[in-house]
């Protein structure tokens, strides 16, 4: 086959895949700023719908943000030393732990949920507060923390400098915020982004442990898919790109960033 | 300190011993940077867990035998395990022909516009499920694309999504991109020196394709395609955004739970369910190396 045919053909497939992944998208973005979608474009477009929105979920955009922001500084806290006790173990420990540590995201959202339900569900003031998702977002994400850092520190040559910085007389304490946390800062940038649109985008695991009180931003989506109508979805769909679409921008910029290094 | 620096040479040597320490205390340096990630996995998931895999032994309420053996003994379940099976499967398939020919493609030429095309094809990575049953209902629902179309065309109004074809267009939707990065960096990687002497020795394109390119990047597409398959099989938000009567095991352990409190039988199947995307995930990661299937 002519190489030139051989491109447009592959070209224009490509090209019908990304009609397919793009179009939805552009119906939603449309659905929430027209007057009325069922009559069209011709309606008008508007704001009233996004407006709407936020009068009536901007709670649930809340506490996402704050559900995320907790989520990080928990998954840095625990996730960072995590990654560098990974590094110093013996090779098949340190892989056991890492396989134990990525169940909760190999296992489906629903049942470390029910798990979860099952076991605290009982704890009345545990289970209506906002901390009871925290720890479903905390067991889900922090794989992706640790995973992130250590892949830095690995090809940082940690033990080198860690050497010389500890023949320069420096204590673990020392050695460990002046040396291992700067050389793997693109590693905790890159885990970050991923903690925190993850956390953003969490359903499976929320929909079963949010309350009444303590809805997050996809469990509004879902409620609102399901009572409201198309334009709402819409509108509310359109605030959710507005907020992921600059994160997951910063994520591949931060992959390009640290991917040289590689 | 201070008397160590008056010793250079003595200080440098105790320190490199204090680096390159005796096993025993570099362990324990270990054990305790890893103790406060492994307390919350201990507290908060395995002992759940666990727990959850002893309720599912538990009797089931309309059977009356244990949960597990009730899966295995009732249509009803059987049928519905099967049907999760099937679509997750077909679905891993579709989308690693399709999206396996576009992330060739993308990994091979350099045009004008690349970059977005990647983008649009990337990004609905990290959209969640019930975001993507709604992208489904905008498609093939009452008001969908595809009504509109068919309206126009024929005077009749076509609908997919509150069926299992819609749960397999939304399933498709999110698993193209995860087979798009894939495919992209292991085509990155491919000796392409294989294909010069496959060529030299006068092998067509179609042969090369076969021959050399598909085998050379066919851990990447097993691997994905396993991704793929675990994220159908757990795919909660998009079924549940789609219609909560398709009778799939997500759906069912959800009703299970709120609508009969049956907590036995919805232990048995969340660790049914866990158990296959886990074996699906592992070995995902056995053939390509360390991919977190980034999840839905």
């Amino acid at each position: 086959m002519n190489p030139r045919i051989r491109f447009a053909l592959q070209l224009s497939f490509t090209l019908l895949v990304c009609l397919f992944m793009i179009i939805p998208i552009a119906m939603s973005v449309m659905a929430g700023l027209t007057e009325n979608y069922f009559v069209g474009l011709k309606s008008g477009l508007t704001l009233r719908w996004v407006i709407e929105v936020w009068q009536l979920y901007s709670d649930t955009i809340w506490l996402s943000i704050k559900l995320a922001l907790a989520c990080l500084v928990i998954t840095i806290l625990i996730g960072v030393p995590a990654a560098y006790g990974l590094l110093r173990s013996r090779r098949r420990w340190a892989n056991a732990i890492e396989e134990l540590l990525l169940l909760p995201v190999a296992v489906p959202g629903l049942a470390t949920a029910l798990a979860l339900l099952l076991a605290y569900g009982s704890y009345r003031e545990f289970r209506g507060s906002w901390l009871f998702i925290l720890v479903g977002h905390v067991l889900f994400t922090l794989p992706f923390m640790v995973r992130a850092v250590l892949s830095v520190m690995q090809t940082a040559r940690l033990p080198l400098l860690e050497e010389a910085a500890a023949s320069l007389g420096a204590n673990f304490r020392q050695r460990f915020f002046t040396v291992v946390v700067p050389n793997c800062l693109s590693g905790i940038l890159a885990g970050a982004l991923m903690v925190v649109t993850l956390s953003i985008g969490e359903f499976n695991i929320t929909w079963m442990l949010h309350t009444p009180l303590t809805k997050t931003l996809p469990v509004g989506l879902a409620d609102s898919y399901a009572s409201m109508r198309l334009e709402v979805g819409s509108a509310y769909t359109l605030i959710f790109l507005v907020m992921i679409v600059p994160l997951l921008v910063a994520i591949q910029w931060a992959g390009r960033l640290s991917s040289p290094r590689r | 300190m201070t008397a160590i620096s008056k010793q250079p040479l003595g200080a440098a040597y105790s320190a490199t011993q204090a680096i390159s320490q005796t096993p025993k205390r570099k362990n324990l340096i270990a054990v305790f940077a890893l103790a406060p990630a492994l307390a919350v996995f201990f507290a908060f998931w395995l002992l759940p867990f666990s727990r959850l895999i002893l309720m599912g032994a538990e009797a089931d309420r309309s059977s009356g035998i244990s949960a597990y053996l009730t899966i295995l003994t009732h249509r009803q379940y059987l049928i519905s395990l099967v049907t999760t099976v099937t679509i997750s499967i077909t679905v891993s398939l579709a989308a690693v022909g399709i999206a396996g020919i576009a992330g060739f493609f993308l990994a091979r030429h350099r045009f004008i516009g690349k970059s977005t095309l990647v983008a649009i094809l990337t990004f609905p990575l990290a959209f969640p499920g019930v975001v993507v049953g709604f992208l489904v209902i905008m498609l093939g629902g009452r008001q969908g694309a595809l009504a509109q179309l068919s309206l126009w065309l024929f005077d009749e109004r076509w609908m997919f999504a509150y069926s299992l074809a819609g749960l397999f267009i939304g399933y498709l939707y999110f698993s193209i991109p995860r087979v798009i990065t894939t495919v992209m960096a292991a085509c990155e990687n491919l000796d392409r020196s294989l294909e010069e002497a496959a060529r030299s020795l006068g092998a067509n394109s179609w042969q090369v394709t076969k021959d050399v390119i598909v085998p050379g990047i066919a851990p990447a597409l097993l691997s994905t395609g396993a991704i793929c398959f675990a994220t159908s099989m757990g795919a909660f938000g998009t079924a549940f955004t789609l219609g909560t009567r398709l009778s799939i095991l997500p759906l069912n352990i959800y009703g299970e739970f709120t609508n009969y409190a049956n907590f036995a039988m919805a232990a048995a199947l969340s660790v049914v369910l866990g158990l296959i995307t886990w074996v699906a995930l592992s070995l995902a990661r056995k053939l390509a190396g360390g991919n977190v299937g980034a999840p839905v």
